[in-house]
């Protein structure tokens, strides 16, 4: 693969929390190396704890990993990169004292926007979104879809080439996720972007991926990368074909083993060590 | 529309419970000065006092009393909300000091801090300055902890993704952490103020020159007994006001 190809560059990277010896001694990410392609949509999926997240704030530069490098584009990451790259959070990552107008501004200017193009360019990543109507609303009137949709918009505002996505219709019920993944695939096949998303949801990473990354159990790393050969923007029906079915099978084949395997291990170490530190969250 | 106009009826209900309840106490001391002869030393007819408000209102001899207690009140007030601030954002600035100077602060915060009222007149003499001092440390106490409370438990995410969005320190500080801290450090002002306000005018009763608190003593030393009901109407009267204006700047900033 070409070099201008390439939108995320990891290579060897491990990352441990904590000391060894210490309580909270945690290795969350071993040797783990990826390319994520320009444009793609690149899922990563796991047991839990099996250090997804911490690869994706490594990719963030939301936290330094122990050892090995991560580029995005030509630059190395060594710390937030507020032009290339932009994430939407779990949930609630908008700040509840700002309209969801000036949540998208507010992105914009920490970005260094100029101050006339913020509010022509937040109206229309809201509309993108759905969400023209509710500008003047603030996050705490809008229900958890929304309140998604609006920090997406805000992610979209930035018009970075990298979007990182962490879990970010965990916490909503499954009508919800599938609207909102519907309507995302349809919204990102327009960008061009090159997206990472994590996701506990096998449906989700089949839906939306181009390629879905399955972890191992922890210490985590990629166990196996299957590409999702459908064209974008997908189509509901999609969801119910038997390509669809076949490919959510074969990821179940390879998470299952997986997520077993996290499940002995973190019981045997809870029996060994007295519980392995509830303080770090190495998910 | 229904449950609106039967929250009404039950607000109006309320309300007539309240004043019917205040109209009684009134009633009682009527009766208490009239039918059952309380001696006006210890309980002045309410009409007397009443006549001695107005006496203190129009001749405007409360002025220069009111005028030094509201003095030593913005004062103090001053004091105790930069220093509390300033204090609380620096303690909240890493856990490490939070964890040292918050369990340290709340308990002194629990110590009856008027007991060091003599102390203070030791050093600082009968005048207005050991009143501010007085008010000024009682008040520091909710003021430094609802800053640091404020500052120092933000949610991360918050912090984390303005940082994403390259939010540099004064914009982190400026439109994350100073929002996210504002109601709860509104809330430690108001409490300040008002404890602030008790503490001067409980301080100028024991000990002082002038002020409110000193002129209703003095008039209780010289059995004015109807005067002095009269001042401790008007002191009331003022401290409702200050609390009501506190409470209603707290909740229009609140509002959103």
């Amino acid at each position: 693969m070409a070099a201008s190809d390439v939108a995320v560059r990891a290579r060897n990277v491990s990352h441990q929390f904590g000391e060894e010896g210490e309580s909270l001694h945690v290795r969350a990410l071993l040797d783990t190396s990826l390319d994520i392609r320009r444009g793609e949509l690149f899922c990563l999926i796991g047991p839990s704890g099996c250090g997804k997240s911490t690869l994706l704030n490594v990719i963030g530069g939301l936290l330094t990993p122990t050892s090995g490098k991560v580029m995005v584009g030509n630059t190395d990451v060594r710390g937030p990169l507020p032009q290339e790259v932009a994430y939407v959070f779990q949930e609630n990552a908008l700040f509840p004292w700002s309209t969801v107008l000036e949540n998208v501004s507010l992105g914009m200017m920490f970005q260094g926007v100029p101050r006339a193009e913020r509010e022509p360019r937040a109206r229309k990543s809201l509309e993108a979104v759905g969400l023209a109507d509710f500008a003047d609303h603030y996050p705490g009137q809008l229900s958890g879809g929304m309140r998604q949709r609006a920090a997406l918009a805000r992610a979209l505002s930035l018009e970075t080439d990298v979007l990182l996505m962490d879990e970010p219709f965990g916490a909503l019920d499954e009508q919800t996720r599938m609207v909102l993944g519907e309507d995302l695939s349809v919204l990102l096949s327009r960008t061009n972007k090159s997206i990472v998303f994590v996701t506990h949801s096998l449906g989700e990473a089949v839906f939306l991926a181009d390629r879905v990354a399955v972890f191992s159990a922890r210490p985590g790393t990629i166990k196996d990368i299957i590409a999702i050969d459908e064209p974008h923007p997908r189509k509901p029906s999609f969801m119910t074909s038997e390509k669809f079915t076949a490919l959510r099978n074969q990821l179940f084949g390879l998470l299952h083993e997986e997520i077993r395997k996290a499940m002995a291990d973190s019981t045997a170490s809870e029996r060994g060590a007295g519980g392995k530190g509830g303080g770090a969250k190495p998910s | 529309m229904k449950a609106r106009r039967k929250r009404d009826k039950n607000w109006v209900a309320s309300r007539a419970v309240q004043v019917s309840f205040v109209i009684l106490l009134l009633g009682l001391w009527y009766l208490g000065t009239t039918r059952w002869r309380i001696s006006p030393i210890l309980l002045p007819n309410p009409v007397a006092v009443w006549h001695e408000l107005k006496d203190v209102l129009s001749t405007g001899e409360y002025i220069p009393d009111l005028r030094i207690t509201l003095t030593e009140l913005a004062i103090a007030f001053s004091i105790s909300s930069t220093t509390g601030i300033t204090l609380g954002y620096l303690i909240s600035r890493s856990r490490y000091s939070i964890r040292v100077f918050e369990p340290l602060l709340a308990g002194i915060y629990s110590v009856p801090i008027i007991l060091f009222l003599p102390l203070y007149i030791l050093f600082f003499g009968l005048g207005p300055a050991s009143k501010i001092a007085l008010g000024a440390t009682i008040s520091f106490f909710p003021i430094v902890l609802n800053t640091i409370a404020g500052f120092g438990y933000v949610d991360r995410i918050f912090i984390l993704s303005a940082r994403s969005m390259g939010a540099s320190d004064y914009q982190l500080f400026r439109w994350v952490l100073l929002p996210a801290a504002f109601p709860v450090i509104l809330t430690g002002l108001r409490i300040g103020f008002t404890i602030a306000l008790l503490s001067i005018l409980g301080s100028e009763t024991i000990a002082s020159l002038a002020g409110l608190g000193h002129r209703i003593v003095h008039l209780a030393e010289g059995m004015d007994t109807a005067r002095m009901f009269a001042y401790i109407a008007f002191a009331v009267a003022i401290a409702l006001f200050l609390n009501t204006v506190t409470s209603m700047l707290e909740a229009r900033a609140r509002q959103r």
